[in-house]
């Protein structure tokens, strides 16, 4: 239902021969669109399905283990989906349950910058190296920079 | 279904039929529908949900995509290609923290992006600098302190030009 008028105005627009200034780039976001609304609905159906999974079980992931949790934080961040926001409620209660704020830091770093579950659309997207290298850099860097956060948090006290 | 055209421009495998995968996650929710019903109906009410919020970015997203491709290539070039210089990397590390929006509606604006010429190290700074979100600072401060928030952020945007490099690099390097 949400496709269709996309679809008809595309396909008028692709039989279309003349080409005004701006037929050429509604034509161009257009087709674009056709491709995007598959994927995304799909995604949105994925994360519907997936989420509910992950956020019952954040905590048990936890083992008490300050360098584990770094990596667990990381790949539970990593994993999760939806914004930013979320993450920085889902991180305030695992620091209440006792799980380190290194731990939590990377988690909330992992959340935004790494999308296991966007790979798919990113990789369409941005091409498949691309999504894959940004991924594993950025999935580093969350790590790197909760340390240096806690590090540097750490000389304030 | 068939002809779709290929969003990175180079695949022409890989998003033959983006309905392929719209079809695999549709039968995934047909196969847990006869297990747990219970949770396909919450999934789907979710889905609802965030796909009425979605629809007046979308709007927003087609508004974007169309004045990109109104641009043409030489003008975004000139902003965010190779030859834009320090200006181009204070552009991009802007535009991740001004522009809101899941990711999933950014990834077609910046393949586009990509296709005119935008440099990788520069979608790198942007997809890095979303993490600050200034609207959602004081909600980090009331979890995290504002010690805490001030240097993290921090340290996100001075990594995100180091994160733009080598991803960049990185992908020079693959080709």
């Amino acid at each position: 239902m949400l496709l269709g008028p996309f679809f008809v105005v595309g396909d008028i627009l692709m039989t279309e021969n003349t080409s005004p200034p701006v037929i050429t780039p509604l034509r161009k976001t257009l087709t674009l669109f056709k491709t995007v609304l598959p994927i995304l609905v799909g995604m949105l159906l994925l994360i519907n399905l997936l989420n509910p999974l992950l956020e019952s079980r954040y905590s048990q992931w936890f083992t008490g283990h300050y360098l584990h949790d770094t990596l667990i934080g990381a790949v539970a961040g990593s994993i999760s989906f939806g914004i930013p926001i979320t993450s920085y409620i889902v991180g305030g209660e695992l620091l209440a349950k006792g799980v380190s704020l290194l731990a939590v830091t990377a988690f909330i770093l992992a959340w935004t910058t790494v999308g296991v579950a966007m790979l798919p659309l990113e990789a369409a997207f941005l091409g498949k190296k691309f999504a894959l290298i940004r991924n594993i850099l950025n999935f580093f860097f969350a790590i790197l920079l909760a340390a240096l956060t806690i590090f540097t948090l750490g000389l304030f006290k | 279904m068939s002809g779709t055209t290929l969003p990175n421009g180079r695949d022409k495998k890989r998003v033959s039929n983006p309905y392929r995968f719209l079809l695999v996650v549709l039968s995934a929710y047909v196969l847990i529908w006869f297990q747990r019903p219970d949770m396909v109906l919450a999934a789907l009410h979710g889905f609802g949900g965030m796909l009425l919020r979605i629809i007046p970015i979308l709007i927003v997203v087609f508004i974007f995509l169309f004045v990109i491709n109104s641009f043409g290539p030489e003008r975004i070039k000139k902003l965010l290609g190779k030859e834009s210089g320090w200006k181009g990397w204070l552009i991009a590390a802007g535009a991740g923290i001004f522009i809101s929006g899941p990711p999933y509606l950014l990834y077609p604006m910046l393949g586009e992006l990509r296709k005119q010429g935008v440099r990788d190290a520069f979608l790198g700074v942007i997809l890095y600098n979303r993490n600050v979100k200034i609207p959602f600072v004081p909600v980090m401060v009331y979890y995290f302190g504002a010690t805490y928030t001030l240097i993290l952020s921090s340290y996100i945007l001075l990594f995100a030009f180091l994160n733009g490099k080598i991803l960049e690099l990185l992908l020079a390097r693959r080709r």
